[in-house]
């Protein structure tokens, strides 16, 4: 087990919790965090240096709703990382959709200068504000409490049309957005890379719980390119229950949240 | 060279991907036959849909492999749905299935067998589930459940899945042979555990786990070698095979397929492959022609 170091609030409901451990670890790639008693989750390394790292955690659920009400000195169980990791190609776009800007955050910090869209519901959701705020940042809100009124996919077809330096998307966010922002993507002949998400039990390819066709997304990803995502047809449309059943995205989500 | 017969079902290598690993989905099934192995088991299903334990459900620590995932499934009914017939698929299906009741037990073999699969086996022997009746355990509740899903299958052969926590082993492969089993599948994982010591407490969330892995296979090479020697029935000797030498090992006890389950997280999909290559490799060494020549030979 390691023990929190320290605590940082991102948004209201989201905390980073900082470890000072090393661990091997590539953009993108995820741990598993575990809570004696409550459960054990996929989280995304969302900071990485030589001595620390931090995952970024959404009270949302039962376990990250106890995890954030960790402190300094408490310890979670931490095994990874696990996962494949992004291609770190420059002249990239990196967008992230709410918590998912945690995903792409560690592959942010290994990029020179990317253009970043960071979107959130609101600007009390908003993460990273200020960790970015050097950065060529485009923050969109979906109410316009902050940055630009509406989605990451606008922003992102502007950034296409207006800069034609940029070699390579990169993406999570929640599955609709990410399904958008591949097809503005096509659209601009444009590769992209997106890390998805499933219900996730053992991330080492093994329970067959995490399963997207014929992918183990635990192993085979989490990050998977635009060819291969084309070749997924449950992407955008189904996912699997704990229980391993095909359900729509949709009850999912409601089983989930 | 590697072809085998196990009933009337021919696989053009022994090695059976392990009920509960990966095998969740149709698409899963092809994926796990292209990467070489010659029959692949379905995670076993029951007549509802389970969500199965908490996490952590798996744990690995060198050749300890534990796991209590607690049977999670879709149920057979929305199986049925899915998978609609598993006899046109690149690979032959073995399904697995279970239930908490007897009664229970018939009616999912016999929804299992209208999706024709090669083979139902029966999972009387979850380390980590309360069935309500310890169906692995007592001669007559598994010859009770044996008769009741060969009744429900029509001709398509089962091999009743066995556990080694039991006092006599044999006894048990005496009474699921007597009963009518065309096959046994040896052995399910070993009731075990593991605790953090930072935690001070158990890692599995339900406490008490299977062991699988390297740890495992001398306790199933004990027990298959035991059952060859009482029983008529083909074996399905698994637990613990990793490597080449483990599956050689295996049918030297008298198996006449080498389940794989755990060796993938040690090896990946590709360890079908690798340990075929590896008997082979080993066969031509030794210039053994067929499995049958080595078949048993373990014994005096």
């Amino acid at each position: 087990m390691m023990e929190i170091g320290r605590v940082v609030q991102e948004a209201r409901g989201i905390k980073s919790f900082f470890f000072k451990n090393y661990i091997n670890c590539k953009p993108g790639q995820f741990v598993m965090v575990w809570l004696p008693g409550v459960d054990e989750k996929p989280m995304a390394v969302s900071y990485w240096k030589k001595n620390e790292f931090a995952f970024t955690s959404s009270a949302i659920g039962n376990f990250t709703k106890a995890l954030n009400m960790l402190k300094k000195g408490d310890k979670v169980g931490i095994r990874g990382p696990y996962g494949n990791s992004f291609s770190l190609k420059q002249n990239a776009c990196v967008v992230g959709g709410g918590v998912g800007m945690a995903s792409v955050s560690a592959l942010i910090d290994a990029l020179k200068n990317p253009v970043v869209i960071n979107g959130a519901r609101s600007k009390e959701h908003l993460i990273y504000r200020k960790r970015y705020k050097n950065k060529n940042m485009i923050v969109t809100t979906d109410d316009g409490s902050y940055g630009r009124k509406g989605f990451t996919t606008a922003a992102l077809d502007e950034v296409l049309l207006k800069n034609k330096t940029i070699r390579i998307v990169y993406v999570c966010g929640p599955e609709i957005m990410i399904k958008n922002v591949l097809e503005i993507c096509n659209k601009h002949r444009i590769e992209c890379e997106a890390s998805l998400e499933r219900y996730m039990s053992c991330g080492f390819g093994i329970c067959g719980k995490c399963m997207i066709n014929d992918r183990i997304l635990c192993i085979d990803g989490p990050i998977f390119n635009s060819r291969q995502i084309s070749k997924l047809s449950e992407f955008g449309k189904f996912a699997r229950l704990k229980s391993g059943k095909k359900v729509t995205i949709k009850e999912y989500h409601s089983v989930n949240a | 060279m590697l072809q085998t017969k196990l009933c009337n079902i021919k696989l053009k290598n022994p090695t059976i991907l392990a009920s509960g690993i990966l095998g969740v989905t149709k698409e899963s099934i092809g994926r796990i036959g292209k990467s070489g192995a010659g029959a692949v088991t379905l995670k076993s299903l029951c007549h509802e849909e389970r969500l199965g334990n908490a996490n952590p459900a798996m744990f690995s620590d060198d050749g300890a492999f534990l796991n209590a995932v607690g049977l999670p499934g879709q149920g057979i009914d929305s199986a049925v749905k899915e998978f609609q017939r598993l006899d046109n698929l690149s690979v032959p299906v073995i399904g697995s299935i279970y239930g908490y009741r007897i009664k229970q037990f018939g009616i999912v073999a016999k929804k299992m067998a209208s999706l024709k699969p090669s083979m139902i086996e029966v999972d009387i022997s979850c380390p980590h589930l309360d069935y309500g009746k310890p169906y692995y355990a007592d001669t007559q509740l598994t010859a009770e459940v044996t008769k009741v899903v060969k009744k429900n299958a029509g001709r398509i052969p089962v091999s009743i899945k066995l556990s080694p926590n039991v006092y006599d082993i044999k006894e048990i492969a005496h009474a699921a042979e007597k009963a009518g089993a065309d096959a046994i599948t040896a052995i399910n994982t070993a009731t075990a555990m593991a605790i953090d010591v930072d935690a001070r407490k158990p890692v599995l969330a339900n406490k008490i786990g299977g062991l699988s892995g390297p740890a495992l296979k001398p306790i199933a090479l004990r027990c298959v070698y035991e059952i060859y020697e009482t029983v008529k029935i083909p074996i399905i000797g698994t637990g613990g095979v990793t490597y080449g030498k483990d599956a050689l090992e295996m049918i030297m006890a008298g198996s006449t397929c080498v389940g794989i389950g755990s060796g993938i997280y040690y090896r990946g999909i590709g360890i079908f492959k690798k340990v075929c290559d590896e008997m082979e490799a080993w066969m031509r060494k030794n210039k053994v022609k067929s499995l049958k020549e080595i078949r048993g030979c373990a014994h005096d």
